[in-house]
């Protein structure tokens, strides 16, 4: 097609800087505007639900491949055996109760400039605004030795999924005494307090049926999300079950042999693993890149009052793929970025004012069954760019009592429950 | 729902909708209880208003995540939030 198509007109028109004072979808009639979504998690999910609040009247199609979702957060409480496989799992009937669309698929690329999106049944549903939500992608080149083929050796488990499954069995099968060595990137990454949850949950699984067992984090930072909280806490739940070792003592690994299941550090010192996680560096999900959304950090860059991408107009992007610092990549965050950008999008194809640009997290860490941490932020948009509002957010108090402690598990797993709800309908 | 009245105090509707998008990730769906945090929909406003402005300034469970998010909060945007629960917490 070589003359600009109508939706491509309106497109354009709506992308400039006079959309809100020339509503082109509005005058095309609202009802026609169509939403495609891709990505069924925290972000996506929620996208698609608040956009039918925002506006009823438009068309919204989500994308998705699982016909059940199963969530990385409690995925940490599944391994330690305190969550069953099947209670992180989340289907779509509440949003198709609510008149989205959804369709199970991959999607498998992008045509910007037709406003097109290729699925891996051969469809092609056209959309007036894309949003991606694709969650992260492995960098296999960015570890030697750790690929595909070799992470069904040593699993990452950093998707949940078959992957989790495979570590869970191979914790099952260890014999006491064994040594978990578990292999932890540098930031940016999914779920910054997640290795350290994930220590914990590991640790209280072998104190109950393996109690000589050891658990190794090499990272590859010194620093890391309620550090203090998780010292404080390992200690006190399993004493010297989990060693913590960081970058300035040797902690960087820079080769894995997971037929050996060996790793080697910066230095050079080798240690030998009985079950070997390796959590490898990331990027955002493939469509992302399909999108021409990503920049050279392999990250999506984003406008901070609406979470538009900055390469392509009319596609949004949420989550985890998205450079949105100092906000972390977690579930709490891509569903309020989601609620921010359907709020937006809504806004911006009825030609009414924006929200303004704010957002919250909430993250819960379990230590143990009566052991919760918590960290918070607040964060607006200001002159473009993402800012955390001074004096508030923060991590759990480091003196706090057992009673505070039980107060936090029992939170997190109600924050799981009522996330879950609002973000799949339950 | 986003051409309705402003109900959220001094706020856009559109935006206390995406302020009370935080809360209820935790609250529940639209305010309702979904374990052991508490509910928040239908609360008196009065009381809400209060007990927001009670965290924000310390007065109230100093070490929780309730004062930590309300710490990032002005007084306009706790009034918005304590009005959008009580009136149960939907457009």
């Amino acid at each position: 097609m070589t003359g600009p198509s109508r939706r491509r007109v309106l497109g354009s028109l709506a992308a400039g800087g006079a959309s809100l004072a020339l509503p082109a979808i509005v005058r095309a009639g609202a009802g026609s505007a169509r939403v495609v979504i891709v990505g069924g998690g925290f972000g996506g999910a929620t996208a698609a639900r608040y956009l039918k609040r925002h506006a009823p009247q438009l068309q919204v199609t989500l994308i998705e491949p699982a016909p059940r979702f199963h969530t990385c957060p409690f995925s940490n409480l599944y391994l330690a055996g305190l969550r069953s496989w099947d209670s992180l799992g989340h289907g779509f009937d509440g949003l198709r109760a609510a008149g989205i669309e959804v369709i199970h698929a991959l999607a498998d690329d992008v045509d910007a400039s037709r406003r097109t999106l290729r699925l891996s049944t051969g469809q092609t549903p056209g959309w007036d605004r894309l949003v991606l939500s694709p969650g992260v992608d492995m960098r296999w080149d960015a570890l030697p030795g750790y690929d595909e083929a070799a992470s069904r050796l040593a699993p990452h488990a950093w998707k949940a999924g078959p992957q989790t499954q495979l570590l869970r069995r191979q914790m099952e099968a260890m014999e006491d005494g064994g040594s978990f060595v578990m292999v932890i990137p540098d930031n940016p990454f999914r779920c910054p307090p997640g290795p350290y949850e994930r220590a914990a949950m590991v640790a209280h699984y072998f104190k109950r049926h393996k109690p000589r067992s050891k658990i190794l984090l090499l990272d590859a930072k010194d620093n890391f999300s309620k550090k203090g909280l998780f010292l404080q806490g390992w200690k006190a739940l399993y004493g010297d079950m989990i060693e913590w070792v960081g970058l300035a003592d040797d902690g960087r690994v820079t080769r894995v042999d997971a037929g050996a299941l060996t790793v080697e550090t910066a230095f050079g010192q080798l240690h030998k693993a009985a079950v070997l996680n390796v959590i490898p560096p990331q990027k955002a999900g493939f469509i992302a890149q399909r999108a021409g959304v990503v920049d050279a950090s392999g990250w999506v860059p984003v406008k901070a009052e609406s979470f538009e991408t900055r390469q392509v107009a009319g596609i949004y992007a949420l989550g985890d793929a998205t450079l949105a610092a100092p906000m972390p990549k977690s579930a709490f965050v891509a569903n309020t970025q989601a609620k921010l950008a359907a709020a937006a999008i809504a806004a911006d194809l009825l030609g009414q004012a924006p929200p303004a640009a704010l957002y919250t997290n909430t993250c819960y860490s379990l230590i143990g069954p009566d052991y919760g941490i918590s960290v918070a932020g607040v964060y607006r948009a200001a002159e473009g760019r993402i800012i955390e509002l001074p004096g508030s957010g923060g991590v759990s108090p480091g003196d706090a009592d057992a009673t505070f402690r039980a107060a936090e598990a029992a939170h997190g797993a109600s924050w799981y429950a009522a996330i879950c709800a609002d973000t799949w309908g339950a | 729902m986003l051409a309705g009245p402003a109900r959220g105090a001094e706020l856009p509707a559109t935006t206390a909708a995406v302020l009370a998008g935080g809360c209820v990730n935790c609250h529940g769906p639209d305010g309702r209880a979904q374990g052991a945090i508490p509910g928040i929909r239908g609360l008196d406003e009065g009381y809400l208003r209060a007990r927001l402005l009670a965290f924000r300034d310390g007065r109230d469970a100093p070490g929780s995540v309730m004062t930590r998010l309300m710490k990032g909060h002005d007084t306009h945007q706790i009034e918005a939030l304590a009005k959008w629960f009580a009136q149960g917490g939907t457009q």
